[in-house]
């Protein structure tokens, strides 16, 4: 039996132009308009022909980006908006997480609150008054129960509200990101009593932007973007799809971040620089602390040696710019050189986004002897291992002379992320692996997240603590 | 609609609690608290009283002059301040709308009933001073008639209440015209000189207006002698009430759909 149906729904949005805004009752009357000025200029859909079920006990995730249509298809699940078109079948009770405390009134107190909250969501005093010291012993607020609620931080307000509507019963339950409001210990407790509705077999429809949460917590996922269905069926699948589309929209992004600041070192670009010339053979960034902290993107030389172009691979050996932390990567810098020369160095760096050097190395640090370059070729630099942690870097390339007089020099003009599951902290995470004496024992954990107490925990992969923990060979790569 | 209608007896639990709610919270953290809904009433007819009897004196068939005119002021406050109130409701309701499943008329309605209370509160007040003055008895069938006319209030301000505050969802200038509004409904109501001091040539203007027959009926089982002649128009009004609230929950149940996206 399914307890949500959501048959080929559209929910149009209208949109009024501006001048609507001045075209108000006066004129409205005044002209006659006022029939026209109720009719929308514009209309936006913000779902579009959107088609689910969820089965009753099913606990079922929304994924998608900002405004692709999540809330919104909450809000229609819960009976607030209607559907332009199609049809909305709820079975059951509904409890809709949206905003927590909605409708507290700030000057009583959070009892008397409590009571109407509870009403509003459909109890009766009777029901309330027998679930009343639950409310309160899950929100923790016994001590504060009869204060005003506007004397309430923004965490109590959101605990109680959040007590309120976990304890109205409902059969099915909306959430809408609102785990995102507790500290840790709440919600720990949140997502215990999730584990409780589900054991008992009440359908929940979770949106959130938690992907970790999704994985382990859903038995089903819709992924929407711009307010059509992408996909739905298993999680993992599901956001799978989902980041793997976010990835290469943040590819294309970096892609033309990297190609605007190309342009701009370009337009920029003065034929070597006195100043910027070093005076000692240099790798790229390798310069006097001082000029580093100045650094900016940029670009100079002779162009003697040019550089013209500059990938990076990743191990699906396409050119990309988002890798998994510890994958092999190549950087391949193409080069061409107006007349044959026989002094030449190429040198990478890595930056961090705050443009702190991580590494610089160039060919005649390690003791290439330049013997000739001539023409076009390709001087190709493999990472056997990417082992950073998850951020934005940004890389600087180089040919130059051995006394380092640059040919070409291409400084922070390209960046990179490193997308990693582990939420590790830093710059480098060299490979590593625990180990435990017989004696100290881990729970299974989930990959990708803090482990939640439960027996839900384990649901993602089982995978053992250990195991888990070896970090650099944890989840596959992202790219496909 | 009818349908939207009858579900609103479900929803009467609710409305009571949010009553409830109003009435606490109106007052929370005032020294006096719950007493102002007396003190109110009554510092109203003592600013009235000195308008009219030291700055204005009136002409004198009509005495005490402002017991006479606290019989209309009181239920003409519970009318003004709830359509007042209305336009706005919706508006500073906008969190429950939009973030629950919530039968957006209970908003008003619940405006429209806690100034009700407070009216009801008021009527102790008008009481102790009609015995004080050792009035005109009020005799029994008048006694009778007095929830009719209070009822008909009711249904007249909740129409008009429902009609304020769906519109001005759309138009939010009915909140600036209404204050002015209301302020010439009330100088062009019997209510601070008597029915008969209008030349009977605009009687008909008087009549057209609902609350004219509001505050007579008021006057004549409060104030005068004999009996309750004005039934006629009470019955007629309370038929035009009727048909007024329906067309209001009309409105507003067809505007329904737009709040959530509106306010």
């Amino acid at each position: 039996m399914n307890a949500i149906d959501i048959d080929h729904v559209t929910k149009v949005y209208r949109r009024y132009a501006r001048r609507r805004q001045f075209a108000t009752l006066k004129s409205a009357l005044l002209t006659g308009t006022i029939v026209r000025d109720l009719r929308p200029d514009e209309t936006f859909a913000a779902v579009r022909d959107v088609s689910f079920q969820v089965r009753a006990g099913c606990t079922f995730g929304v994924v998608g980006r900002n405004g692709s249509g999540k809330s919104t298809m909450l809000k229609l699940v819960a009976g607030i908006t209607k559907p332009t078109e199609g049809r909305v079948h709820v079975q059951g009770r509904v409890s809709a997480l949206i905003e927590l405390g909605a409708g507290f009134h700030p000057e009583i107190s959070g009892r008397e609150n409590v009571f109407i909250n509870g009403i509003m969501l459909g109890l009766t005093k009777r029901e309330i008054a027998r679930r009343f010291d639950e409310i309160v012993e899950f929100a923790d607020l016994r001590d504060f129960i009869d204060a005003p609620v506007k004397t309430y931080s923004s965490g109590m307000y959101m605990r109680l509200g959040f007590a309120v509507a976990i304890h109205v019963d409902p059969d099915v339950l909306l959430i809408d990101e609102v785990l995102a409001v507790g500290d840790e210990a709440f919600t720990h407790k949140c997502l215990d009593k999730f584990a409780e509705f589900r054991r008992r077999g009440k359908t929940i429809l979770l949106v959130t932007h938690s992907l970790g949460l999704v994985e382990r917590f859903c038995d089903e996922a819709l992924w929407l973007d711009a307010g059509q269905a992408r996909g739905t069926g298993d999680p993992r699948r599901v956001v799978a799809q989902y980041i793997t589309d976010v990835a290469r929209t943040e590819e294309r992004q970096l892609a033309a971040g990297d190609a605007k600041a190309q342009q701009m070192a370009a337009a920029a670009d003065t034929p070597v620089p006195e100043a910027s010339r070093p005076a000692e053979p240099a790798v790229p960034g390798d310069q006097a602390p001082t000029n580093m902290f100045q650094a900016t993107e940029g670009r100079w030389g002779s162009r003697e040696v040019e550089i013209t172009d500059v990938v990076l691979v990743g191990e699906d050996g396409q050119p990309g710019h988002i890798f998994e932390s510890g994958e092999r990567v190549e950087i391949r810098l193409k080069v061409r050189a107006v007349k044959p020369t026989r002094d030449f160095v190429f040198g990478i760096g890595l930056f961090t986004a705050e443009a702190v050097l991580i590494h610089g190395t160039n060919t005649g640090l390690e003791e290439y002897q330049p013997d000739e370059l001539a023409g076009e070729g390709e001087a190709r630099i493999v990472i056997d291992r990417l082992d950073l942690v998850e951020g934005t870097y940004k890389l600087d390339v180089a040919v130059h002379k051995l006394d380092g007089y640059p040919y070409d020099y291409h400084r922070l003009l390209y960046s990179f992320r490193v997308k990693s599951y582990t939420k590790d902290v830093g710059i480098y995470r060299p490979a590593h692996r625990w180990s435990f004496s017989p004696g100290i024992k881990f729970i299974a954990a989930a990959p990708g997240s803090a482990p939640v107490p439960g027996d839900e925990a384990a649901r993602g992969a089982g995978v053992p603590a250990s195991e888990e923990l070896g970090g650099v060979q944890g989840p596959p790569p992202i790219k496909q | 609609m009818f349908h939207n209608l009858a579900q609103l007896v479900r929803y009467r639990a609710l409305i009571q609690s949010l009553v409830a709610r109003e009435l606490k919270a109106r007052y929370r953290g005032s020294v006096l608290g719950f007493f102002w809904s007396f003190i109110n009433p009554l510092l109203l007819l003592l600013v009235y009283s000195f308008v009219f009897i030291y700055v204005l004196p009136n002409r004198g068939d009509i005495q005490p002059y402002a017991l006479f005119m606290f019989c209309g002021l009181l239920p003409w406050t519970w009318f003004s301040s709830s359509l007042l109130e209305s336009s706005n409701v919706l508006i500073s309701g906008g969190t429950l709308i939009k973030k629950v499943l919530f039968p957006a008329e209970v908003l008003p309605i619940v405006t429209v009933l806690a100034n009700m209370v407070h009216f009801l509160l008021g009527l102790p007040i008008l009481g102790i001073f009609l015995l004080y003055y050792r009035h005109a008895p009020i005799s029994l069938l008048e006694a009778a008639c007095f929830p009719l006319v209070v009822l008909v209030q009711l249904l007249l301000t909740l129409g008009v209440a429902l009609f304020v505050s769906a519109l001005t969802v759309h138009f939010r200038d009915i909140k600036d015209i209404l204050g002015n509004l209301v302020t010439f409904w009330f100088f062009a109501t019997p209510i601070i000189y008597p029915y008969t001091l209008i030349d009977a040539k605009y009687r008909w203007v008087q009549n057209i207006n609902p609350f004219t027959h509001l505050a007579i009926s008021y006057q004549e089982i409060l104030f005068f002698d004999g009996p309750f002649g004005h039934w006629r128009w009470l019955l007629a009004l309370a038929v035009a009430s009727i048909v007024l609230f329906l067309a209001g929950y009309f409105v507003f149940d067809r505007l329904r759909d737009s709040f959530a996206e509106e306010v």
